[in-house]
């Protein structure tokens, strides 16, 4: 599903992944981890389309097409969704607003007619419920005034009406209380399909006891330093990361 | 004189060659006013530059030119007040169109509604209802800085009287459509008079339209009064063409827990300059100032906002917002002054705007002038660019740039319009700015101005 090979960027002339490699098949969950400022928001960034960031070098294929040539909102129509790490305030645009748009932006790109209001209502219902999300933050605008909890549990609920094929998840549980990780969690796997697959970013294993990855990877100074099974997290969590410091260094 | 302009003199001879026939078709009551208001504009003369309050703004680009005036109408004038219809046909209010500043019908000049409502010419209110002009006319509109006002007493022939009275709640609002037609360039002056009795109620809509392609510069004034535990609620929609200026001078006087809301929506207009003085007279009165201005090509939008907190407990809150494209100018300068007794004022100001070129540029001065200590006062401005991070997130969700940059505008616009109460008009008002934003005429149908 997707393919990245080699895969140089940075900000402002400073160079932050240094060659990653990466391949995603469909159905696979796979965990990024790593300490801050090694890459991993960044990483995020660039398969979402952030024009700030200079790519200097590799190759993303998603879906046999390069992704690095398709602009932001093409991306999300062929299925890429970013889940922010700091979802953004937008006064003055409804959440309903909003959302609708999306939805029928993604319909149009199918070939499919707009929902109509009270299919869309419908489907935002059943959805909302999904993540417990409070049916008064509908009415309101975009991430105005909601707390930490309840934005993340917004970008799950925006996932799950935009059912993507490829969800990031960037530091999702930072911020959230056990019960609010448990909802995010929930969803996320409710919204697992055996043709879709996720990157979920995070800096501690705690989310990992929720969403089981098939895969986990460790990135460390804009580089994949190691790729195992999930016992991988469980190792980072007791020991932290300098293990992998010094493995690095005694290698070298 | 330092903050006088030459250009003055060409409207004080139109007051000498004219104020004979002016007179003759006016009132004593309202005659009697303008010896002392020539005087005093002969005085202050046209604001300049060099004026604190007038320092963004160059009235000389459309007062240094030659105008017609009208002072005693013809029926062959109103022939497209008459004919014309407010194409917001969801709303249902009670209509008066005015022509170059005048009551159209000649038979009929003041109506009463039911509730004991009073609407019509100013002129015709006088002659009918003395005491009532007497005690109000010319009570508000005081300034010793700005000859305009002054030039609007002393030569305005007729203008719009809504008398409320006591405990009316009319069901409905009443809209005053300014039409201006000409065919040659035209200077015109409008007045109202608003009262609002105790415990009443008052929702007022005021369209500013221009009908021909002239070049037109209007100077109105409105004073309002609004009695005891009484509410009016004012939405003035300016929607002229770019060769027009418009300066109004709306004077809002409040007594003791009265509640007004006032807002002003700029679509369109060459040189617009919007005066707005809240004077809190009475304890516990709350007032809402509102305005957006969505300008561009050359057009220039100057709000001058000024609340007067004479007495304690009384609440205000200032939210004025524009968007300013292409080589457009704006400019807002909001004073909120709070008098040695006016303890437990609760004061608000925000002033926001977004320019969409490098060329565009906006002015904005806050001046807070505070004598009282127990006070809750805030103010704050911005000037910025649209939030790259709010539109990535949204293209992010499958939200094309285009469409996320519309939905950005209308949004940051639509803080000011969801406070609109008259549900009919806000939703044209929506439609109208969106249009706005899109760059496609946002004219009301009815306007036969099709300009570019």
């Amino acid at each position: 599903m997707l393919s990245i090979k080699n895969l140089e960027a940075g900000i402002n002339g400073k160079m932050i992944l240094k060659g990653i490699n990466l391949e995603i098949k469909a159905g696979e969950i796979h965990a990024i981890m790593g300490p801050n400022g090694s890459g991993k928001s960044t990483l995020a960034a660039v398969l979402a389309g952030r024009d700030f960031i200079e790519i200097s070098g590799g190759t993303v294929t998603y879906m046999g097409n390069d992704l690095l040539q398709m602009a932001p909102e093409d991306r999300s129509k062929e299925g890429i969704f970013l889940g922010f790490q700091y979802p953004v305030e937008i006064p003055g645009v409804s959440m309903v607003n909003f959302i609708k748009t999306a939805v029928n932006e993604h319909r149009k790109h199918r070939g499919l007619a707009p929902l109509s209001a009270s299919d869309f209502l419908k489907l935002m219902q059943e959805k909302k419920e999904l993540v417990e999300i409070d049916s008064k933050l509908a009415n309101r605008s975009v991430n105005e005034g909601f707390s930490g909890g309840e934005k993340k549990k917004n970008e799950i609920f925006q996932m799950a009406m935009l059912e993507p094929k490829l969800a990031i998840l960037d530091e999702t549980d930072s911020g959230l209380d056990i019960d609010a990780l448990r909802i995010v969690a929930n969803g996320v796997n409710r919204l697992r399909k055996p043709d879709n697959a996720s990157i979920v970013i995070t800096h501690y294993q705690r989310l990992l006891d929720y969403i089981i990855p098939d895969v986990v990877h460790v990135l460390y100074d804009g580089r994949i330093v190691k790729t195992a099974g999930k016992e991988l997290a469980l190792e980072l969590e007791e020991k932290g990361y300098d293990w992998i410091k010094q493995e690095l260094y005694n290698h070298n | 004189m330092n903050g006088k302009s030459g250009v003055s003199d060409f409207f004080s001879r139109l007051y000498y060659e004219n104020i004979g026939r002016i007179g003759e078709s006016s009132t004593p009551i309202i005659n009697s006013f303008r010896k002392e208001a020539i005087e005093k504009f002969n005085l202050l003369g046209v604001p300049t530059k060099k004026m604190e309050s007038y320092k963004y703004t160059n009235l000389e680009t459309f007062f240094r030119h030659d105008y017609q005036s009208y002072f005693i109408p013809e029926a062959s004038h109103f022939r497209k007040a008459e004919e014309f219809r407010c194409d917001v046909t969801e709303l249902d209010a009670h209509g008066i169109v005015l022509m170059n500043g005048f009551y159209p019908t000649i038979n009929g000049k003041l109506r009463e509604l039911p509730g004991g409502i009073i609407i019509g010419s100013l002129n015709a209110a006088a002659r009918k209802y003395p005491d009532l002009i007497e005690k109000h006319y010319g009570k508000y509109a005081r300034s010793d800085s700005d000859g305009l006002i002054h030039l609007n007493t002393a030569m305005v022939p007729d203008g719009v009287f809504i008398f409320v009275p006591r405990g009316s709640v009319p069901g409905k609002p009443v809209q005053v459509v300014n039409l201006v037609d000409s065919e040659q360039d035209t200077f015109d002056q409008h007045r109202k008079l608003i009262i609002v009795e105790e415990n009443a109620e008052c929702s007022l809509i005021i369209c500013d339209h221009t009908m021909s392609p002239q070049r037109f510069l209007t100077n109105a004034v409105l004073e309002i009064h609004v009695a005891e535990n009484s509410s009016f609620d004012l939405i003035r929609v300016q929607n002229e063409h770019n060769n027009a200026c418009k300066v109004t001078h709306t004077f809002i006087h409040q007594e003791r827990n009265s509640r007004v809301t006032s807002g002003i929506i700029t679509l369109h207009g060459g040189l617009v300059r919007n005066n707005t003085y809240h004077r809190l007279n009475g304890e516990g009165a709350d007032c809402n100032s509102y305005g957006l201005s969505l300008a561009d090509k050359w057009q220039h939008i100057d709000n001058y906002v000024s609340v007067d907190h004479a007495s304690p407990n009384c609440t205000s809150n200032q939210l004025f917002k524009g968007v300013f494209d292409d080589v457009s100018t704006g400019a807002f300068n909001g004073r909120i002054h709070v008098a040695p007794d006016a303890q437990g004022t609760v004061a608000y100001q925000k002033n926001n705007s977004i320019l969409l070129t490098d060329q565009a540029r906006m002015d904005t001065k806050p001046q807070l002038e505070i004598y009282a200590d127990d006070v809750k006062c805030s103010h704050g401005a911005t000037v910025g660019q649209l939030d790259n991070d709010a539109l990535f997130y949204m293209q992010s969700r499958g939200i094309d740039k285009r469409q996320a940059l519309l939905m950005l505008m209308f949004g940051f616009a639509h803080e000011v319009t969801r406070n609109l109460k008259v549900d009919a008009l806000r939703e044209r008002i929506d439609g109208l700015i969106m249009q706005r934003l899109r760059g496609e005429l946002s004219q009301c149908a009815s306007c036969m101005v099709k300009c570019v």
